[in-house]
């Protein structure tokens, strides 16, 4: 290292075919040129693109990389000079310190392990519901519809606040601007919508506070703008990644038969195979951060101001980190995957996604033991690449009735 | 072995909790880690250490004395 290293030239990039649940070929052969890779972004401007575990891991954990809004780039759209804004009062993922926590500070202790945990109960009886719904329907099915999606969407939306009667236009509107394929137009309708939406439900909570987060929230210092924004990342989050973990989960376990009989025949699985899927679908595929300094990593300098795109999923596939990092191994012992993130940004909700994968998978593959794709595997239509949120869009799926 | 805590930088991730339950928890009202036994028994060394490998803020700082080499 230290002399020229490895170039990227496209991103994202697309998956080989029949490989839904692998990075990128471009991404994994970057790897193996080494964690640290250049990358031009629109516009000829120079960044870096960082695919080991290691070097992730640091960036993510180093102050000296901003997540501030203002500072991003997008990886393949060149907005030649138009000033980027910063992030909206709020939306704390996409702010540093001090504004960050004061965001977050508030929000901690509503997502502790504890208060997770205690959810258990509802999250298993909305499973049971849905599961009943589906038997009653009978195959086929589409899981993403009749599963994936109801079970955070329910919960994050019951947790925040969200009445029973909206739950449906907002998840759909949610959708649009996180499916990674909506047209701008659309794109910007569904945003102010939703902002809308949100503010008439901010204003509600503090004339009437219920029993949940926001209204919760009214009582602290925050204005409404800012619940605003906070309740629309809280359910931004909530609802897209658990739902594709779920779908895209279900997808890998139906692909590797023997792991799913494994989690069959030992419900004591349920903990490390939700990090194993974690880990080996990283649905969260990449982030940014800014260098705010000249920065030495991996035998580089990244100069201040320079962007770095940083790839979670090849680093959750680092054979220097993992043991046969591309197998499916649902009782895998190594920890410490970055599905979550990490540093200060690591994801608020994680401890409530945990609670939603461990119930529901366990209890999806038991209730149906003959469940299985209901079209051949390359026909499942998955989410472009340029979906934030990788996944699928549907899956078929059929069983024995 | 002795447990020293940074409340100021844990950012009530969960992870300790997570990870070695009988030695940390979190505050009910901040979400940040609570030591429950700053002085942990042997047998849960290695699940302290993964905590503080694991926790995403850096938080949590291993001292060792004569009492407890490790
Ligand atoms: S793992 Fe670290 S950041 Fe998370 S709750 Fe424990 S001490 Fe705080």
């Amino acid at each position: 290292m230290g002399e020229s290293p490895h170039a990227v030239t496209t991103m994202p990039t697309a998956r080989r075919p029949g490989c839904p649940f692998d990075p990128p070929a471009e991404l994994v052969e970057a790897r193996r040129h080494g964690p640290i890779s250049r990358y031009t972004f629109p516009g000829n401007r120079p960044g870096w693109l960082i695919t080991g575990y290691d070097l992730v891991r640091s960036v993510l954990a180093d102050s000296r990389f901003s997540s501030r809004k203002e500072l991003m780039l997008h990886p393949t759209i060149d907005y030649g000079d138009i000033q980027i804004p910063p992030a909206p009062p709020g939306e704390f993922l996409l702010m540093d310190e001090p504004q960050h926590s004061r965001y977050r500070k508030p929000l901690m202790g509503k997502f502790t392990v504890r208060r997770m945990r205690l959810l258990t109960d509802r999250v298993e009886q909305i499973t049971a519901e849905h599961l009943d719904a589906m038997a009653k329907a009978g195959p086929p099915t589409d899981l993403v519809t009749a599963f994936a999606r109801p079970i955070p969407a329910i919960m994050i939306c019951e947790l925040l606040g969200v009445p029973y009667e909206d739950r449906g236009s907002f998840q759909e509107q949610v959708d649009s601007f996180m499916n990674g394929e909506t047209s701008d137009e659309d794109l910007i309708a569904a945003y102010t919508a939703t902002q809308d939406y949100l503010a008439g439900l901010v204003a509600s909570k503090r004339a009437n506070p219920t029993d949940d987060v926001l209204s919760d929230l009214t009582d602290s210092e925050l204005t409404d703008e800012e619940l605003k924004g906070i309740a629309l990342i809280l359910l931004a989050a909530g609802l897209d990644t658990t739902a594709n973990m779920l779908a895209l989960g279900t997808f890998a376990l139906l692909r590797n038969p023997e792991q799913l009989a494994a989690l069959r025949a030992d419900p004591a699985l349920a903990d490390r195979a939700v990090e194993e899927l974690l880990r080996y679908l990283s649905v969260a595929k990449t982030f940014m951060r800014t260098a705010l300094e000249d920065v030495e990593l991996g035998g580089q300098t990244i100069r201040a101001g320079s962007r770095v795109i940083l790839s979670y999923h090849t680093a959750n596939r680092d054979p220097e980190r993992f043991t046969e990092p591309d197998v499916l191994d649902l009782s895998r012992q190594e920890g410490g995957h970055l599905a979550f993130g990490h540093g200060i940004h690591q994801c608020l909700g994680q401890q409530l996604a945990r609670v939603e994968m461990r119930v529901a998978f366990p209890a999806l593959v038991n209730r149906f033991p003959t469940l299985r794709l209901a079209v051949p595997p390359e026909e499942v239509a998955l989410r472009p690449e340029t979906a934030d949120i990788y996944g699928v869009k549907s899956l078929p799926v059929t069983w024995d009735a | 072995m002795r447990i020293t805590v940074d409340t100021e930088r844990c950012i009530g991730s969960g992870m300790c909790v997570l990870t070695a339950g009988e030695v940390f928890d979190q505050g009910q009202d901040d979400g940040k880690t609570v030591v429950l036994q700053p002085e942990p028994p042997p047998e849960t060394w290695g699940s302290v250490r993964e905590a503080v490998d694991l926790c995403p803020a850096a938080a949590i700082v291993l001292s060792t004395d004569r009492r407890s080499p490790g």
